[in-house]
């Protein structure tokens, strides 16, 4: 496919894919090449060995990012995935590997300072465990946060939220009680692209009655004498009438035959009887 | 008596034990809401603990729950001192997925109004930095120039700050031809001679110089081991800058130099900024003189919407206008890594789609995470107040640090 698209052009080594994966040989899982981008996905275990060939061999030097991302169908729910970028070369690299809450990924901070921070927020974000990382706090959740908001199964609205109590002269931390529910639009074409079942769809995949309803003879429909004999009982009381409290009032006359207004005396820009209360003037 | 005067403290022979402070959250340097805990000997820096996410908002979830135009405003409110350099990373991710084609005065009118934020975001550096160390009057003059890049933002898109004005496949609106012109009288007068006057009283001032220079050295090997980007590894002296190895829009077509600091200190960072206010004016003049006109949204319906007086008209324009303002538009399956070059440094955006109108992922790359990590091993042994000097030389902004 032509590239069309503008996005930062760098540089697109040809063979990449085929010498990085004679490189990494056995770590490797799966390689592929999509939107330009090379995407390794290695074993969990060997990821610091190959940041470190990576780094070392083949030039990458630079870690910009780690990301987390959660799947959470597969088995090892989380991806934690490695920007690297080369300075030498101009290319980048996109590596990965897959965790799970209590399979712990070894650390880059031996081979990148700035792995700490960055592995501090997947642990944060996710709850993935780096084995190796001494400083493995939460970094920007609050002081005294539970759980691990960015995973799928976490609510958009957390669990809790706090205000100033002037009672307490302090921050206070209280469930969230939402005014209204959240509004998660769902604008997804009903034609194409909806994976859910439609309100009314439902009845489509219904299985055939055995025995259908049918009114062919008069018997079928329940009517007959033994109906309108009990049919009194079920009809509830006639609603009550409503109150005559009243004259009729008239329907408004025609505006035809309405009198003219009566012509202002005074100027017009004297208000002030206009504004006093009827009934209290002279 | 003489009891008294043993137990009373001397010099020499009292030991002096490290005490912690708090710098921040509250504190005028921090640039926003920072906790530092620094660990000081005397006044002797020893170990600095930076406490982030005291802006922490959750982006990136929320991104998630929306589609993927209505996630766009986002960005203008992680870096509010460069909003579209955000938007830029952002939008050119989605045209990587989609591969959609940007008309060439759509991707003019992009590198012009991110040299502008460029400007703009450099305005507010230079002159919170001089601030941090002492002087009061260069911050109110390029101020005012700070204020006229926002005028011009607000001419293009009606929003001062957050523009929301680069859109997957180009723009949202045209400008009007006289923003542009103004824009050329702009950088001819007032930017240089406000600016030139403002910066004649730092560059080579005694006490700018005895605050900034030899302050927070950071070799080659460190810059690109910290994950330096952006004018913090071009104070290292290494010209690395993605508008020119990497190219995006029209950048190959810019004729600009890269400038590069030699000792690496936070004087460097502060005078490669100075310096990237001149080349971004050049860039933008370039654009100026060569901008074509023509169409600034991708012509493809089904991700930009089509114009308003179209849709007086055209039973089909109707139809795409309301299902790109309801359902959005779909995004092929995949994940791409792009990352522009913000004034702050390396701005990148991670964008995981799975197929549907909204991401499954959006990882945000801040350009101040790795630098503020570094805080620690760059302020070690310097005294206190150099520490201002030192994150005003970093440029960090906490609505992109926390996200």
């Amino acid at each position: 496919m032509a590239t069309l698209h503008s996005a930062p052009r760098f540089t697109q080594i040809e063979g990449l894919k085929n010498t990085l994966s004679q490189a990494l040989g056995d770590h490797l899982v799966e390689a592929h090449e999509e939107h330009g981008e090379l995407l390794l996905h290695v074993k969990r275990d060997s990821i610091e060995d190959v940041l470190r060939l990576l780094r070392d061999d083949h030039a990458y030097q630079q870690l910009m990012e780690i990301a987390g991302a959660d799947y959470p169908s597969r088995a090892e729910r989380f991806e934690i995935v490695y920007m690297l970028l080369s300075l030498t070369t101009n290319s980048r690299i996109i590596v990965k590997c897959r965790a799970s809450e209590d399979t712990p990924v070894p650390t880059a901070t031996t081979l990148w300072p700035n792995a700490g921070w960055l592995e501090r927020e997947v642990f944060d974000m996710y709850g993935v465990l780096f084995a190796g990382n001494t400083d493995l706090r939460r970094i920007l959740t609050d002081y005294g946060f539970e759980g691990h908001p960015f995973r799928k199964d976490f609510p958009l609205t957390g669990y809790t939220e706090l205000r100033y109590s002037e009672d307490l002269k302090r921050v206070v931390y209280e469930p969230v009680e939402l005014a209204q529910d959240l509004r998660q639009f769902d604008f997804l074409s009903p034609w194409e692209g909806a994976d859910y079942v439609l309100p009314g769809d439902e009845k489509a995949d219904m299985p055939p009655i055995d025995d259908p309803k049918v009114t062919e003879k008069p018997s079928d429909t329940g009517a007959g004498v033994k109906t309108d004999k009990h049919a009194a009982e079920k009809v509830s009381a006639a609603a009550p009438a409503e109150k005559d409290g009243g004259e009729a009032i008239d329907p408004p006359e025609p505006t035809e035959d309405r009198p003219a207004r009566a012509k202002r005396k005074g100027k017009t820009s004297k208000t002030a009887k206009a504004t006093e209360p009827k009934g209290k003037g002279k | 008596m003489s009891m008294q005067l043993e137990e009373s403290p001397t010099t020499g022979d009292e030991v002096i034990t490290n005490y912690t402070i708090n710098f921040g959250p509250q504190h005028p340097a921090a640039h926003g809401v920072l906790r530092m805990v620094m660990e000081l000997d005397g006044e002797i820096i020893e170990r600095i603990d930076p406490h982030v996410g005291l802006l922490h908002r959750g982006t990136e979830k929320l991104i998630e729950n929306k589609t993927y135009l209505q996630a766009l405003p986002y960005f203008d409110r992680l870096d509010y001192c460069s909003p579209l350099a955000q938007e830029y990373s952002y939008v050119l991710a989605i045209e990587k997925l989609l591969n959609v084609e940007v008309p060439e005065r759509a991707q003019y009118l992009r590198v012009l109004f991110a040299e502008l934020t460029r400007i703009c975001n450099h305005m507010l550096n230079i002159g919170a930095h001089v601030m941090d160390v002492g002087a009061m009057t260069p911050n109110l003059w390029v101020f005012e120039l700070r204020e006229d890049c926002m005028n011009f933002f607000e001419r293009a898109s009606g929003a001062r700050m957050h523009a929301a004005w680069f859109r997957p496949g180009g723009v949202h609106q045209d400008v009007p031809e006289k923003l542009l012109v103004d824009i050329g009288e702009w950088l001819d007068t007032r930017l240089p001679e406000l600016f030139g006057d403002a910066m004649s009283l730092v560059l080579d001032n005694r006490i700018f110089k005895q605050r900034n220079v030899d302050i927070a050295v950071v070799s080659k090997d460190d810059a690109v081991a910290w994950g330096f980007s952006g004018p913090m590894i071009r104070a290292a002296g290494i010209p690395w800058d993605l508008r020119k190895s990497q190219p995006y829009d029209v950048y190959e077509r810019m004729e600009f130099d890269i400038p590069v600091g030699t000792n690496s200190d936070c004087y460097d960072r502060f005078v490669v900024r100075v310096k990237e206010v001149y080349e971004s004016a050049k860039i933008i003049k370039q654009c100026l003189r060569d901008m074509p006109s023509g169409p600034i949204a991708s012509d493809d319906r089904k991700v930009a919407p089509p114009k308003r007086a179209e849709m007086k008209q055209s039973m089909e324009a109707l139809i795409h206008h309301f299902k790109l303002y309801t359902e959005g538009f779909h995004v092929p399956a995949g994940e791409v890594y792009v990352a522009t070059e913000s004034p702050k440094g390396e701005f990148g955006v991670y964008l995981v789609s799975d197929g549907s109108n909204k991401p499954y992922r959006c990882k945000i790359r801040p350009t101040a995470f790795s630098h503020l990590q570094a805080m620690d091993f760059m302020s070690r042994g310097h005294m206190l107040p150099d520490a201002t000097a030192i994150l005003g030389a970093i440029d960090v902004v906490f609505g992109e640090c926390d996200r």
